[in-house]
């Protein structure tokens, strides 16, 4: 059941993927492509849940810390990668809109 | 409320702070607040994760972290922002072979035999994270130049990717029949992994430098893919949620870049592109004969003195040289000369969509300055002088008249328009596609060749010497 669960959970994030960004002005598509990069390194969590686990095996200690560590560049870099480009626009006066792409 | 509930609760909070940040990326005056929020979210779930009764030792998480916390920041802090593009490559690798290992270590657990649910998602994550992490790195060389922008094909290439499907499916296969026990689990395994990381390569490596921006943002959206299967593995929400909603709006920003191109997904990932330098010269009637003209600074500044209208139209050479200090500059002696600068920017100008606007930002363009591509084009017959700074596939008029160019249809700027042309480039070499640019060839073309920063002072030099006259 839970299984079912977590795939019906999965079929509703794909529509709301398709549906949640359109239109985007094209100044913004790799701050978005950078700000999304940093949201997939959510396997961090996968990632600590592995490292963090006492069941005996060198293995999977040493898989589950190099994940984090991983999983870590990821995240801090890419949202940080990502600040300082949208940083870049905000000197910019807001009452001016992006044109469409 | 127990810690389960609690922990539950925390990454639907956490899934909710995703969906906004993403959707305020979209927009200029909220992106920034966007990705902040989606921050917050990625500390809430990994705060409330180092509290799962599964966690046990903290040793091992806290070096990860400090190892990876290190590494990124740096990454950050001391990229400069014309290598942003292929940062975000490495990132996304980073990424995918994070979701590969995550796959690998419940693999790894002392345990039973896999049941086929999880034997097939473990499969999953390792392939589509493999793929991701060496597809990214060979991305990342590309862009940074270690390796040739130019797509590298072989004979029996298809041939050979589809062997390599074939092998990953079979291995694939015989892992989850086997639970991934016994003799054949471990080396089918070990089999898949090896397969996906040379797929990786071999599917990115016919893909001509020029479109690195669409390869990134679908691998962009496959680590995000990855992530989810690896959700599925350990049967996370969060990661299920956040990860499949990187993968498939990732799928549609990938789509919207094509469109830019006007090309096809398809096209892009297949065809080989700009592969066939050579467009059979001088057969097809679109082709323009001429040679090149080259023009020196001094020159340079007397057609810019007596300029009224002038169009910058930017590509990836400004960013090589980190010119858009001394081309800010130079606007604005320009401006101060009576004459009126635009930048034309292209949509896939650069190696990023994107890229020129945040460099022109970065040296304080103003952004009334900025136009696209076509606003700017029924104006270019008004424009005195159009410079073209290390732009090259994207002002080239083959992609609008020469039907056997591999970038025809392709819609570009047509700085050709403009009464007089001044391309700034490095030297003679063709584009990073590796097509050769028949703007270089036309009457009204002059080439300022040199390193485009050196030039532009040369040219802002003669304006200070004039003031000061």
């Amino acid at each position: 059941m839970e299984l079912m669960l977590l795939l019906f959970i999965f079929v509703l994030a794909a529509f709301l993927g398709f549906e949640l960004i359109a239109k985007v002005p094209s100044q913004l598509h790799t701050p978005l492509m950078s700000g999304s990069n940093a949201i997939s390194g959510i396997t961090i969590v996968g990632a600590l849940l592995a490292a963090g686990a006492d069941d005996g095996s060198t293995l999977t200690t040493v898989l589950g810390t190099t994940a984090v560590a991983l999983a870590t560049i990821n995240v801090i870099g890419g949202y940080l990668v990502t600040d300082r480009m949208l940083g870049m626009f905000k000197k910019k006066d807001s009452g001016k809109k992006g044109g469409d792409a | 409320m127990n810690t389960e509930t609690l922990i539950n609760f925390a990454y639907i909070v956490a899934s909710i702070l995703f969906i906004f940040g993403l959707k305020m990326l979209g927009r200029q005056s909220t992106a920034r607040r966007g990705n902040m929020l989606s921050s917050g979210g990625m500390l809430l779930a990994v705060v409330v994760t180092l509290i799962d009764q599964q966690v046990v030792t903290f040793q091992w998480i806290l070096v990860g972290l400090g190892i990876g916390g290190a590494i990124g920041l740096a990454c950050a802090r001391l990229i400069k922002m014309t290598s942003m593009p292929e940062m975000v490559a490495l990132l996304n690798g980073f990424g995918g072979l994070a979701s590969l290992l995550v796959g690998w270590a419940e693999y790894a657990k002392p345990g039973d035999t896999l049941s086929t649910f999880t034997g097939t998602v473990i499969v999953l994550a390792v392939f589509i994270g493999g793929i991701t992490f060496t597809g990214s790195l060979y991305a990342f060389g590309k862009l940074s130049g270690k390796l040739s922008g130019k797509p590298v094909l072989f004979g029996g290439q298809q041939i050979v990717n589809g062997a390599l499907v074939l092998g990953l499916a079979a291995a694939g296969v015989l892992f989850v029949i086997n639970g991934g026990a016994g003799a054949m689990g471990p080396n089918a395994f070990y089999a898949l992994l090896a397969i996906a990381f040379i797929l990786g390569i071999t599917l990115v490596m016919p893909i001509g430098g020029g479109d690195m921006p669409v390869v990134i943002s679908m691998l962009n959206s496959l680590s995000g893919l990855a992530a989810c299967a690896a959700g599925f593995v350990i049967l996370n929400n969060v990661l299920i949620v956040a990860g499949c909603l990187v993968g498939t709006s990732g799928v549609i920003l990938t789509i919207i870049m094509c469109k830019a191109m006007n090309r096809s997904l398809a096209n892009v990932l297949f065809s080989g592109f700009g592969s066939d330098a050579t467009t059979a010269a001088g057969s097809s009637e679109g082709q323009i004969q001429g040679e090149l003209k080259p023009i020196s600074a001094e020159d340079t500044f007397a057609v810019l003195e007596a300029a009224r209208e002038v169009v910058v139209v930017p590509g990836y050479g400004m960013a090589v040289s980190q010119a858009q200090h001394v081309v800010r500059e130079l606007a604005e002696m320009l401006e101060n000369n009576g004459a009126e600068v635009r930048f034309a920017i292209h949509p896939v100008a650069g190696r990023m969509p994107g890229h020129m606007n945040v460099l022109l930002a970065e040296a304080n363009v103003p952004y009334e300055q900025l136009v696209e591509m076509d606003s700017v084009n029924p104006q270019m017959p008004m424009m005195d002088v159009a410079i073209v700074i290390g732009a090259n596939d994207v002002v080239n008029p083959a992609a609008a008249r020469d039907k056997s160019s591999p970038i025809y249809g392709m819609p570009i700027i047509n700085a050709h328009e403009a009464r007089t042309v001044i391309c700034l480039k490095r030297g003679k070499g063709a584009g990073f596609s590796g097509i050769e640019n028949q703007l270089f060839l036309l009457e009204n073309t002059r080439m300022l060749y040199g390193d485009a920063k050196a030039s532009l002072q040369a040219v802002a030099s003669e304006f200070k010497a004039m003031a000061e006259a």
